[in-house]
């Protein structure tokens, strides 16, 4: 027999692995019934998979996927559908870029500015998740009802109406407000990386919200596991009604953690805003809510899977841009894949479950001695 | 004649446990059969495999001869065999048809056909003289009804051999008699009954032979008639049948828990409990004797905290908790059995440590502050599972790996551990087997001579007028009588209960 242990990390890997290798097997054959050449098309990913400058660029858009799956995930764990992280993220980064360029006028340390910006979206996403969360204590509305609406006053409502008076220059190519002064700027974290890496090439930096991601997975794993506020949340999830009777008060762990969703998906902008634009625009980035129930759901709302959940989805971003580049084969296959992989990790899941299951039988029925429970060797005299 | 069940050499392994070791079982057809064994002695698991539930993992079955193997239940109910389970499990939010049907729905032109539907359910009703409204919602049913439907839907998929598993435990004895006049009735149409049950009289009572299981293994089969309770209860444990006794009063003059002109009521707007005074003191145990649904459990939820009262006040110790939170009354020392482990009483996924934290995840040893302790929390959980002998592996298995009966051990340990100083037990002993539960009486005896106050609510009279200083009556809302438990027996508290001896008063 294999060592237990071995085997049980093999077994968690292996789910993963499993819709990895489904993946890969349903975009061959679409890439060929497509009339592109598969074995091609990997060999550019993987090519460009193995370069540090697509490392770079991975993290760098796992960063916001891995925000908007904690915000997501907070939710979840207690059975809360945030279906509006979405919005929430677009409402607060706008409001952020505003701010940001008001403050450009007013003589402030860089940190300060940064640090308004950075508040100012925690608040209004805050503020926007909390609303759902307020209607369904005070109104009984689903939340996800609320947060579906709410993702649609928010960007096709108040940011539609509201870009147009913000722009200053109407002839400048990127219609957006003013660009956030440098000082306000996040640094990236390149001179960091290249102290246990090589130079990085131009155009590729670190972005320094990576850090704040960072922190957000520790404070998220610690949060959630080891704080009492965790373990209200968690339960009021597993029973709400045994929750409820244990204490907890249900309206206020609702109202809160859609609270904490808001502030964690107000982050999710901060990229484009501290590292890559340095203001809103009507090419701001889209979906990142959406991807982010994605990697909750493939990470199974853990910090460290959704950590591998966001990397991996980001590495498949980054190589569609690569193949847009090239131009080998429809950067859309890209899309294919995270979807198939989606899929099937959740079946995967399910599957190796069971062989797990049924290991830890096949591991009882070796073991013997059981202190308090009962003991198989029992005398059973039958009459 | 092939006997209706045959099952021979069943094994089932969980982790660290095994379930039934080698277990024989035989069951003759038309025949009530009913199985007695301590908690974890395996009873639920061999049901849950004869009906396709769970696999067995070594073993034979045979149904009328025939030897099957089951990978779910629809094959079970394919063969006529039909199982209502320990812990009730009906959707609250759909209607009485809804819930029959759910799982086999019939249809027409791919729509569900209701009238078809509702048509066979009266005719199965009638046949087995079942009666119940097809559009009632459940979570407007009493719990009796509910059990009827789960029956009434086993039966509607034709069964002919039933599996309950111990469907007396939330039943009160009136209802309990009720549901035996079913029983014999479907006996007499032919109908085999496989029967879980912790209380020995009623064993003796309806069954017409016992199958006893001690640790996963079967100690004896024996005819109804020619064994007493004594005999029973020392195949399945060993000991002397156990019964509660109170023994000196301890009762002091310190109110503990006041309860003054409380009303609470429904959605309806109906005062479902009317205008209730009652007073518990340091060590007393005042017990609440009534139907299911004369208000019992909207008074505890009231005085617990997880439902509103309209008007009245609750005071522990003198201090008003009536618009205190649960979790201000918890952390006061108001300790809380529910009358539904499943639902209001456990994390079923989450450990077991875990699971003894709830309620009392604010305080030592279960958390430092705002930090949960979890070395603090698993040595509590350790004590506990010594202490009221939790029959588990190990204190990080799922609370769902439990048996009913651990599982409500597990929750009288850690409200006791908690030393509160107000209980408000739901059925303490719900579940539990007969030695076990003489452990659990002595535990409440033991705090109550420490000065405990107890709010009892139990099904079982012999366990009210055994283990209460007093007892109060609940009829329709209101609080109609007080009886001295020394000078009742389980009929006549049952009359009251009912409200026949009041009339006959009056
Ligand atoms: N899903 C499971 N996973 C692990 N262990 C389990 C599981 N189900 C049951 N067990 C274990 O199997 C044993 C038998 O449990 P079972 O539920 O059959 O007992 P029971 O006789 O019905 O007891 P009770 O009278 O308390 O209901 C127990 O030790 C229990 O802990
Ligand atoms: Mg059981």
């Amino acid at each position: 027999m294999t060592n237990p242990l071995v085997r049980r990390i093999g077994l968690a890997l292996a789910a993963p692995a499993l819709a990895a290798v489904f993946a890969v097997v349903v975009s061959a054959i679409v890439l060929e019934l497509s009339g592109s050449n598969s074995i091609d098309t990997f060999g550019t990913i993987l090519s460009n998979g193995f370069q540090l400058e697509t490392f770079v660029d991975t993290l760098n858009r796992a960063t916001p996927l891995f925000l908007a799956g904690v915000a997501a995930a907070i939710g979840f764990r207690m059975n809360l559908f945030n279906i509006g992280v979405e919005g929430q993220y677009i409402l607060a980064a706008f409001a952020a870029a505003v701010v940001g360029a008001e403050l450009n006028r007013f003589a402030l340390p860089g940190f300060l500015h940064t640090l308004a910006i950075v508040a100012t979206a925690m608040f209004v996403g805050a503020v926007w998740a909390g609303l759902s969360g307020l209607l369904k204590v005070t109104r009984g509305i689903n939340e996800v009802i609320s947060t579906i609406m709410l993702n649609f006053v928010a960007t096709g409502g108040i940011v539609a109406a509201l870009l147009p008076k913000v722009i200053t220059d109407p002839t400048a190519p990127n219609q957006g407000t003013e660009t956030i002064a440098e000082r306000a700027w996040l640094p990236d974290l390149n001179g960091v990386a290249e102290v246990v890496t090589r130079e990085i090439g131009r155009g590729r930096e670190l972005t320094g919200v990576f850090l704040i991601a960072v922190v957000v997975a520790i404070a998220y794993h610690v949060g959630v596991n080891r704080t009492v506020f965790g373990f209200d949340l968690r339960s009021s999830g597993m029973n709400p009604f045994a929750a409820f009777a244990g204490g907890v008060q249900p309206k206020k762990m609702v109202f809160l953690s859609m609270v904490l969703s808001g502030v964690v998906a107000g982050l999710v902008g901060m990229p484009e805003i501290l590292s890559d634009n340095h203001a809103y625009d009507q090419g701001f980035v889209q979906g990142l809510g959406f991807g982010g129930i994605a990697i909750a759901l493939l990470g199974r709302n853990s910090a460290l899977g959704m950590t591998f959940a966001a990397l991996l989805f980001g590495f498949l971003d980054s190589s569609s841009a690569v193949l847009q580049v090239q131009a080998s084969a429809s950067a859309e296959i890209v899309r294919i894949m995270q979807a198939t992989f989606l899929l099937a990790a959740v079946v995967a899941f399910e599957f190796v479950n069971r062989i797990r299951q049924r290991d830890e039988v096949a591991r009882a029925s070796a073991a013997t001695e059981t202190p308090n429970g009962p003991t198989p060797s029992i005398e059973g005299a039958s009459a | 004649m092939a006997p209706a069940i045959e099952l021979i050499g069943i094994t089932k392994r969980f982790p660290g446990v095994i379930a039934n070791d080698n277990i024989n079982l035989t069951v003759a057809e038309g025949e009530i059969h009913a199985i007695c064994g301590e908690n974890g002695a395996g009873k639920s698991t061999l049901m849950k495999i004869l009906y396709g539930m769970q696999p067995a993992d070594e073993g034979v079955m045979r149904v009328f001869g025939e030897e099957v193997t089951f990978s779910s239940p629809n094959d079970a109910i394919e063969r006529g065999i039909g199982m209502v389970h320990q812990h009730l499990m009906l959707a609250d939010q759909m209607s009485v048809i809804e819930n029959v049907i759910l799982g086999s729905e019939p249809t027409k032109r791919g729509v569900i056909d209701f009238d078809a539907a509702k048509a066979h359910l009266a005719e199965v009703g009638r046949a087995y003289g079942l009666t119940v409204d097809p559009d009632d919602y459940i979570d407007t049913l009493e719990i009796g009804e509910r059990q009827r439907v789960e029956i009434i839907k086993v039966l509607y998929r034709g069964a002919k051999i039933l599996i309950l598993d111990e469907p007396t435990a939330v039943l009160v004895p009136q209802e309990v008699e009720e549901l035996f006049n079913n029983l014999r009735e479907l006996k007499q149409d032919g109908a085999t009954i496989i029967f879980i049950d912790h209380k020995l009289q009623e064993v003796l009572e309806i069954s017409d032979s016992i199958t006893v299981i001690r640790r996963g293994k079967t100690v004896a089969t024996v005819a109804a008639s020619e064994v007493t309770a004594g005999d029973l209860a020392e195949l399945m444990v060993g000991e002397e049948l156990p019964s509660p006794e109170t023994g000196a009063s301890t009762v002091t003059t310190d109110v503990a828990l006041a309860v003054t002109d409380l009303t609470v009521r429904d959605d309806d707007g109906r005062a479902i409990v009317d205008n209730v005074s009652l007073q518990v003191h340091r060590g007393e145990i005042l017990g609440v004797a009534g139907i299911e649904g004369n208000g019992q459990s909207e008074l505890i939820n009231a005085i617990v905290g997880t439902y509103a009262a309209e008007t009245g006040s609750i005071e522990m110790a003198g201090r008003d908790i009536g618009s205190a939170s649960v979790r201000e009354r918890r952390e006061g020392g108001l300790g809380y059995v529910p009358q539904d482990r499943h639902r209001e009483g456990l994390l079923l996924d989450a450990p077991l440590w875990e699971n003894a934290a709830l309620g009392h995840q604010t305080a030592a040893p279960y958390s430092k502050g705002f930090w949960v302790d979890r070395p603090g929390s698993r040595s509590q959980t350790q004590q506990i599972r010594e202490e009221f002998d939790v029959r588990t592996p190990n204190v990080d298995v799922s609370a769902r790996a439990l048996s009913g009966g651990n599982q409500q051990k597990l929750i009288i340990g850690r409200e006791m551990t908690a030393e509160p100083a107000v209980l408000i037990a739901a059925h303490p002993t719900r579940g539990i087997d007969v030695g076990a539960q003489a452990d659990v009486w002595n535990q409440i005896r033991q705090a109550r001579a420490n000065g405990l106050a107890t709010l009892l609510i139990s099904a079982d009279l012999d366990e009210l007028i055994g283990l209460s200083d007093t007892i109060v009556v609940m009829y329709h809302g209101r609080l109609v009588a007080t009886l001295d438990p020394a000078e009742i027996d389980p009929r006549t508290l049952g009359s009251y209960m009912t409200g026949a001896a009041l009339k006959g008063d009056a």
